[in-house]
C-alpha cells in the first residue's frame, strides 16, 4: 500500500493531485467523528436555538470534506469546480425561491 | 512503507485537456444537485402538514438509532471508494477490488435497511398518501435510495469487469467517475440525516 500522492498534469496546465491513503483515512476518520457529534447533539438537553445551527455547521462541515478531498474539487480542474458549485448555488436558490413564495 | 508506482494516465485530447466522460460525470452532478433541491425543498414546506394523521410525525416515526448505523455504513462507503481508487490508481487490481466490492456491500447494506425503514412505516400506517409530510419524505429517501441501487449496480459491474480481466484501459478514471456518482450519492444522504432525521419538530 502506498501513501504517496498521485499527480497526473493535464494539458490545460492544472496539476490533478490526489491525496494519499492516510489522508483519505484521516477524512474518514473526522466524518465519522462529526455524524457522532450530530448524533449525540440530538440526544443532548440542548435548545433548538443552539442545535440547528451547530448541527447545520457540522453538516456543512462533512459536505465540504468529501467534496474536497473524497472527490478531489481541492485538486481538480476549476472547470469541474464551476459545474458543481454553479448547481449548489442554483440548488440553494430554487430551494429559498420556493420556501419564500410558499411562506408568504 | 514504499512507495508503488502510479499507473500512467492518458493526456485527453480535448479542448480543455480533460477527459469528456469526467467532464459529463460532474455536468450530471450538477444537475442533480438541483433535483435533490428541489426535493429538500418540498419536504421542508410539508414537514409540518400531517393532514388527517398528525400522530404520524417526524418526532413519532423515525428511528434514529437504525438511520444513525445506517448513515455510519454510507458515510464509510465513501472511505471505500476512493481506497479502490487509489489501488486502482497504483496498479494494484486487488485493492481496487477488495475495495470496490465491500463498497458495493456497504451500499446494499445502507438499501437493504432503508427498506427495512420503510416496512415497518408501512406497518406502523406510515403510507405514501396518508400527508403531504409522508409524501415527500418517501419521495426524498425513495429517490435517493434508487440512487443509492445504481451506484451499487455500477460499483458491481466495475468489480466484475476486474475480475473477468476486462477493466484494463483507462481503469482509474472509470473507478474515479464511478466514485464521483457516489460521493455525490454520499453527501445528499448527508443533507438529507440532518434535515430530515436531526433536526427536531417544532
Amino acid at each position: 500500500m502506498a501513501d504517496t500522492e498521485t499527480k497526473e498534469p493535464h494539458a490545460s496546465g492544472e496539476e490533478h493531485h490526489h491525496p494519499g491513503v492516510k489522508e483519505y483515512v484521516e477524512i474518514g476518520v473526522i466524518l465519522a467523528v462529526l455524524t457522532a457529534i450530530e448524533v449525540g447533539l440530538y440526544y443532548a438537553d440542548v435548545p433548538r436555538q443552539v442545535a440547528v445551527p451547530a448541527l447545520l455547521a457540522l453538516t456543512a462541515a462533512k459536505f465540504v470534506l468529501v467534496v474536497l478531498w473524497f472527490m478531489h474539487l481541492r485538486f481538480d480542474s476549476r472547470w469541474f469546480r464551476r459545474l458543481f458549485w454553479t448547481g449548489v448555488i442554483a440548488a440553494s436558490l430554487l430551494f429559498f425561491v420556493t420556501t419564500i413564495l410558499l411562506t408568504f | 512503507m514504499a512507495s508503488e508506482p502510479a499507473a500512467p494516465t492518458p493526456q485527453h485530447e480535448t479542448t480543455l485537456g480533460l477527459s469528456n466522460e469526467k467532464m459529463g460525470m460532474w455536468a450530471m452532478i450538477g444537475s442533480e444537485c438541483l433535483f435533490f433541491g428541489a426535493l429538500i425543498a418540498a419536504y421542508l414546506i410539508y414537514v409540518n402538514a400531517f393532514g388527517d394523521a398528525p400522530e404520524i410525525n417526524p418526532s413519532t416515526i423515525y428511528d434514529i438509532p437504525f438511520t444513525s448505523v445506517s448513515t455510519f455504513i454510507l458515510l464509510m462507503s465513501s472511505l471505500g471508494v476512493v481506497l479502490a481508487l487509489s489501488g486502482a490508481q497504483q496498479g494494484d487490481d486487488r485493492r481496487m477490488r477488495t475495495w470496490l466490492l465491500a463498497t458495493a456491500l456497504m451500499g446494499a447494506t445502507f438499501l437493504s435497511g432503508q427498506i427495512y425503514e420503510f416496512t415497518v412505516f408501512m406497518e406502523e400506517g406510515m403510507r405514501m398518501s396518508t400527508s403531504p409530510f409522508t409524501t415527500s419524505f418517501y419521495v426524498l429517501t425513495g429517490f435517493h435510495g434508487v440512487h443509492v441501487g445504481v451506484g451499487v449496480l455500477m460499483l458491481l459491474t466495475l468489480w466484475g469487469r476486474s475480475l473477468a480481466g476486462k477493466l484494463e484501459r483507462r481503469k482509474s478514471e472509470i473507478v474515479e467517475n464511478v466514485g464521483l456518482y457516489w460521493h455525490f450519492v454520499d453527501i445528499v444522504w448527508i443533507i438529507i440525516f440532518t434535515v430530515v432525521y436531526l433536526i427536531p419538530a417544532e
